[in-house]
């Protein structure tokens, strides 16, 4: 007999144990991690989703959220998340596509830019809220507005954007590019028809941390969209966000927890909504771009 | 003053009676960085033939067929020196587009594109202006017929193109080359990433591009050199930079190499 196979069945019992206690730990966090988070969860659906009904989706708060609903707090919400995600998207798409793409030709431009991201990334929200009151409300003159909230958002989410974007670009495989050099294809047909969509799995990725940070934004948009809880007649009105109003019903209004559970429950069902019609619409788009199998 | 060749910008190397460009470079070297890929060669390879790069791994074969349509330039630290003419057409003064169209090249892996069969074929062309789509048709039909796809893939055009087996995507990916009319086929191991059979139809299909095109091919397979090519280039790595050792005619490489290490190397001893 071989003298490795004797060697076999001691090696695989060393094996096992290291590998069972490596097991026994990864199985431990995960579920511990997943029981912290079905319990957040659960303590929102429990508490929250017993008070929703229609009647507080479509009617306007009252007596400081009391009472009544939240119907112009969620539209506030969605008009606040639709200016800052059709600011920062396009951005993003630009800086990331520069920072994969040109970065050898400039390489001092992608190493400042690099270099601010990373310190926008770490900037605190407050902050953000400060700048945005003095630029957008103040310096642009957009006042106490869903359209100044949102711009500060968008100058927000453009670190993570950006980030993961550029991840997904990096991570689309070199044989595109270089195929498509070797057939003399211009850089900006390659991108269009192969390299965004492949990179659409990142992006997606980037837009739903985006969406996440955003939505559940409260320090950055009391500065700028400000606190008032009616229905926005323009993206020039100003808007309370749904991240706002629990933090009012929470902390100033007496009373004010169950209101604040229902619409955290809301906030959670959006963002489950928003998710999948974005995982959805992506999925789409590349399929109708490319075909991977 | 009379130019022979007025439109010498546009079509640099076709000649009056539709020969391919003979390659020649003079003092061509590559490196990456400090670390020289392969050490200055002269070679002449002539239009219409097909000339085998043989020689170990890490040798700079894969590196000098990349100086041949620019294509190092995608790997920043890369360098080149000397000059790689097509006819009496530096490259260098070619802007990339036409060049690469003239110059087209075939992979070790194949790389089909994840789109459909047929637009593997149809972006390409679009993007190189041709918009006509009867005209684009004409065009996908004819090359999945050099490359015989056609009468395999013609009900599912719009397939995607990795469903196809390794052999039909490099097949296709050959169509795809030969779909922008170039006169130069530069091909990098092309059958060594395909089963025996496969590779077979690919050797084939090689053989008949013979005298439509000028073809350099990278093989480690010497029995494939020694059946397809004109011509055999030697590369062997000394002081690890990679150097041109001998270049000849088939017959003498294989049957009467001149230098030691060529001699050594078609009759597959080391060292
Ligand atoms: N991008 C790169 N950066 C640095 N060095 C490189 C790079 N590509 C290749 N080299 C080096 O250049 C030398 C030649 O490489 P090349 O790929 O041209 O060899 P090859 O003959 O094609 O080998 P193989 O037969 O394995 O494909 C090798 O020593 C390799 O390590
Ligand atoms: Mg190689």
């Amino acid at each position: 007999m071989a003298p490795w196979i004797s060697l076999l069945p001691a090696q695989r019992h060393r094996f096992s144990a290291k590998e069972s206690l490596a097991t026994a730990v990864v199985w431990g966090v995960a579920l511990g991690i997943t029981a912290i988070f079905a319990a957040l969860l659960g303590d929102v659906v429990w508490q929250g989703g017993r008070q929703v009904n229609w009647v507080f989706l479509t009617q306007a708060p009252q007596r400081a959220g009391l009472e009544g609903g939240i119907a112009p707090i969620v539209v506030s919400t969605g008009l606040v998340l639709m200016v800052c995600m059709g600011v920062s998207l396009p951005l993003g798409l630009g800086t990331a596509v520069f920072l994969s793409e040109l970065s050898r030709q400039h390489p001092f431009w992608s190493r400042t830019i690099r270099l601010s991201l990373d310190i926008l990334a770490g900037v605190p929200s407050v902050v953000f809220g400060l700048f945005g009151n003095a630029f957008f409300c103040k310096g642009l003159g957009l006042g106490f507005s869903i359209l100044s909230g949102g711009l500060t958002l968008a100058c927000m989410v453009l670190p993570i954007l950006i980030r993961s974007i550029q991840v997904g670009l990096s991570g689309v495989p070199p044989e595109y590019r270089q195929a498509s050099a070797a057939l003399g294809l211009s850089r900006l047909g390659a991108l269009g028809t192969l390299i965004v969509p492949a990179a659409m799995p990142g992006i997606v990725v980037g837009i739903l941390l985006g969406i996440g940070r955003a939505i559940a934004e409260t320090a950055a948009l009391i500065f700028t969209s400000g606190y008032v809880d009616r229905m926005p007649a323009s993206l020039l009105d100003s808007g309370r966000v749904l991240s706002i109003h629990i933090f009012d019903l929470a902390m100033n209004v007496p009373g004010g927890e169950a209101p604040a559970y229902a619409t955290a429950f809301v906030l959670v069902a959006l963002l489950v909504i928003i998710n999948s019609l974005v995982s959805g619409w992506a999925k789409r788009f590349q399929q109708s771009k490319i075909q991977v199998l | 003053m009379t130019f022979p060749f007025p439109s010498v910008l546009q079509q640099p190397a076709s000649t009056e009676h539709g020969t391919p460009p003979a390659v020649r470079v003079e003092q061509l070297s590559l490196r990456y960085g400090k670390k020289v890929a392969f050490a200055p060669v002269d070679a002449h390879f002539p239009g219409g033939q097909i000339s085998a790069l043989i020689g170990p791994s890490g040798c700079g074969k894969t590196s000098f067929l990349s100086c041949l349509n620019r294509l190092h330039e995608l790997i920043p630290p890369a360098r080149v020196s000397g000059q790689v003419y097509l006819n009496h057409c530096d490259i260098a003064t070619l802007p990339l587009t036409p060049l690469r169209r003239q110059v087209g090249m075939l992979f070790q892996k194949p790389n089909p594109f994840p789109l459909s069969i047929y637009r593997n074929l149809a972006f390409p062309l679009k993007e190189h202006g041709i918009r006509d789509r009867t005209h684009i048709n004409t065009i996908i039909e004819t090359t999945l017929q050099e490359v015989g796809l056609w009468s395999e893939v013609k009900d599912r055009l719009k397939a995607p193109a990795l469903s196809l087996s390794g052999g039909q995507q490099q097949r296709l990916c050959l169509a795809r080359a030969l779909a922008l009319k170039p006169q130069v086929l530069l091909m990098d191991e092309p059958c060594s990433a395909l089963d025996p059979l496969s590779s077979e139809i690919v050797e084939d299909l090689i053989v008949r591009l013979k005298g439509t095109y000028t073809v350099l091919i990278v093989t480690h397979n010497l029995g494939q050199a020694s059946r397809i090519a004109d011509q055999v280039a030697f590369f062997w790595v000394q002081h690890e930079v990679g150097q041109l050792i001998e270049f000849g005619s088939t017959q003498d490489i294989f049957s009467n190499p001149q230098n030691p290490l060529t001699l050594a190397y078609v009759r597959g001893r080391r060292g």
